[in-house]
């Protein structure tokens, strides 16, 4: 059974999760909650679980124990198709976007997936409300000018910004965001960065970082991962008094 | 009719002008496909030949929807154009029903065959998803080998003697090839017709959105497995109407119709013809048919003649025959 506080500030919480690749335990015991309305960043040195967490939050596969729940109710197990139906939405750490398909098209479906999915015989184009959303979104990210290239063609910063759109297609009260800048320059990073934090003015945003510093300044919450174990959690300025938590970030450079 | 683009959107990627007719020919591919098919009878002299290649190519293009469009390799599609040949002969000869009734028993077959096998084998992946498709069709094989009351076992079932269709009250004489040739093009046209609605729609771009990326598929809310079983009982139902025209033209189902050569003949088809393009199947259809009938004259070994073929398009030619016409063309 999972605890006593109100569940309306608390969007998503786990209940001592745990995951278990063969023997190795990549997770271990983490109970931890989400509240609503605000930016909760996951941290922690590369290999710290943050991935293995994050993909159990939003459904990838099931923790080997423990519970997760999203406002109010267990969706442990439940399939991943299903977490964008009830308003979580993702992006990968790594690129994952249709790349032979146009950076419309990429946001048109991600958007159809939400209501004409299984019609063989009306004509997609005839879906006018999902042309013109798909366009919206496509302004918000800020790829508009791309909006008839492949999307395999696009550069490494447009295709995390297309990954964006796409997640925010199904209009979900949770967008959970696994190292949204890896591998971006500092220019890219800083227009993603803006993009979050303007993003996070009408959604719940959960964000995967293991560079310490990018998440400091726009974090509501920390929680700090090491070796698969929750090792902290607080505001930015508890997580920078943490001694616990200095002494894994100074153990290894940033990068 | 207008048949939209399968791609929704101007590709910008390539350059507009020189792009645009290119364009407009994809926006009317039932329109030419269904031309040529019409046409193909002058240039080709051997009406049963052409018959075959109609047949066979719709088959191809019932197996391209899963093969191409959605990048899942079945190896039991002999299993559901057998089923739509046999229930279609099963239906004429043991039960009388009207030629058009059985071709409809046909399609439901092949339907009903596919939602079997696929709910058995949809969830297994890759080349296990190749093997599991190839074992149920060989139980099929023997399901309908042992039921030789209904199906004549290893003679085949036979006495499928349809001599005249007729539809709205004009009659046809079934016997003469050309005749028959235009039948079952209007056959063939109507699935030509189905199958652009098809990757024109919605589900279209779900199925091809579970093959570019199906993590990302799953993410945006997508049921990958719903979405493969709904495209195996599709190409269910093209397999089963080749079928049940195959059972129409051959007035006989042979027992072979099952085995698992006729499943490596829509891989090879579809790979010689280009996999995921729409006219593709046909043109694999035609180059093997015609290889096959050709070199069979000279030859026994002929196999091995369209085997090296088969290897030189696979190895230096990806996208077949066909994908690499509409490649060069588009540059
Ligand atoms: N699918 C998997 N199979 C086996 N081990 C895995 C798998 N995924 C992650 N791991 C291991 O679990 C640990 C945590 O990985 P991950 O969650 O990706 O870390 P992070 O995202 O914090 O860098 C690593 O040691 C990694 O090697
Ligand atoms: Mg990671």
């Amino acid at each position: 059974m999972i605890g006593q506080t109100a569940t309306s500030d608390v969007i998503l919480r786990t209940e001592r999760v745990s995951k278990q690749f063969g023997k190795f335990t990549a997770l271990k015991d983490i109970t931890a909650e989400f509240r609503r309305g605000a930016i909760t960043s996951i941290i922690g040195p590369n290999g710290a679980g943050k991935s293995t967490y994050f993909n159990l939050l939003s459904g990838a596969f099931p923790p080997t124990s423990g519970q997760v729940e999203f406002e109010g109710r267990d969706v442990t197990g439940l399939p991943q198709h299903k977490f964008a139906h009830m308003g979580v939405a993702k992006s990968f750490q790594i690129t994952n976007v249709f790349p032979q398909l146009s950076t419309h098209e990429n946001i048109r479906v991600a958007l159809q997936a939400l209501s004409s999915r299984y019609n063989i015989w009306t004509p997609r184009t005839s879906y006018k409300d999902l042309v013109v959303q798909a366009d919206e979104l496509l302004h918000r990210v800020g790829l508009w000018s791309r909006r008839g290239r492949l999307a395999g063609t696009l550069a490494h910063g447009e295709q995390r910004a297309l990954e964006i759109g796409m997640a925010l297609a199904s209009h979900p009260r949770l967008l959970l965001l696994d190292e949204p800048t890896a591998g971006m320059s500092p220019e890219e990073t800083r227009v993603m960065m803006d993009l979050i934090v303007q993003l996070a003015q009408e959604r719940t945003v959960i964000l995967v970082e293991h560079k310490m510093k990018l998440v400091m300044g726009i974090s509501d919450r920390l929680l700090v991962l090491h070796h698969g174990e929750l090792l902290a959690e607080g505001t930015p300025a508890d997580i920078r008094r943490n001694e616990t938590v200095k002494r894994v970030y100074l153990g290894q450079r940033e990068h | 009719m207008h048949e939209a683009s399968h791609i929704s959107e101007p590709l910008a990627a390539a350059p507009r002008h020189r792009a645009s007719w290119f364009e407009l020919a994809r926006q009317h591919r039932v329109l030419l496909s269904s031309a040529f098919l019409l046409a193909f009878p002058l240039v080709m002299p051997f009406t049963a030949l052409a018959v075959n290649i109609l047949i066979y190519g719709l088959y191809a293009l019932g197996f391209n929807l899963l093969f191409g469009y959605l990048g899942l390799l079945s190896f039991g599609h002999a299993a559901l154009f057998g089923t739509g040949a046999y229930l279609c002969g099963i239906a004429i000869v043991h039960f009388g029903m009207p030629w058009y009734a059985a071709i409809v028993v046909g399609v439901l077959g092949g339907v009903a065959m596919a939602a079997a096998i696929g709910v058995l084998a949809i969830r297994t992946r890759g080349i296990y998803f190749a093997m599991v498709t190839m074992a149920l069709s060989q139980c099929v094989y023997y399901l309908f080998y042992q039921a030789i009351d209904w199906t004549g076992g290893e003679n085949g079932l036979r006495g499928i003697n349809v001599r005249e269709i007729s539809i709205f009250g004009l009659k046809f004489d079934f016997i003469d090839p050309l005749t028959r040739y235009y039948v079952v093009a209007a056959f063939v046209i109507l699935a030509l017709i189905f199958l652009s609605r098809i990757l024109a729609s919605p589900f279209g771009a779900v199925i091809e959105a579970v093959r570019e990326n199906e993590a990302r598929a799953r993410a945006s809310g997508y049921n990958v497995t719903a979405t493969r079983l709904i495209a195996f009982i599709l190409s269910g139902a093209f397999c089963g109407l080749a079928g049940a025209l195959q059972a129409l033209h051959l007035s006989i189902v042979p027992i072979e119709i099952m085995h698992y050569e006729t499943s490596g003949l829509a891989v090879m088809m579809s790979l010689l013809g280009g996999m995921g393009t729409f006219f593709g199947p046909f043109v694999g259809a035609a180059v093997f048919l015609l290889l096959e009938n050709l070199v069979s004259l000279w030859t026994v070994h002929w196999q091995l003649f369209v085997g090296a073929v088969f290897m030189v398009c696979v190895l230096f030619f990806p996208k077949g025959i066909w994908g690499t016409l509409l490649q060069r063309v588009q540059k």
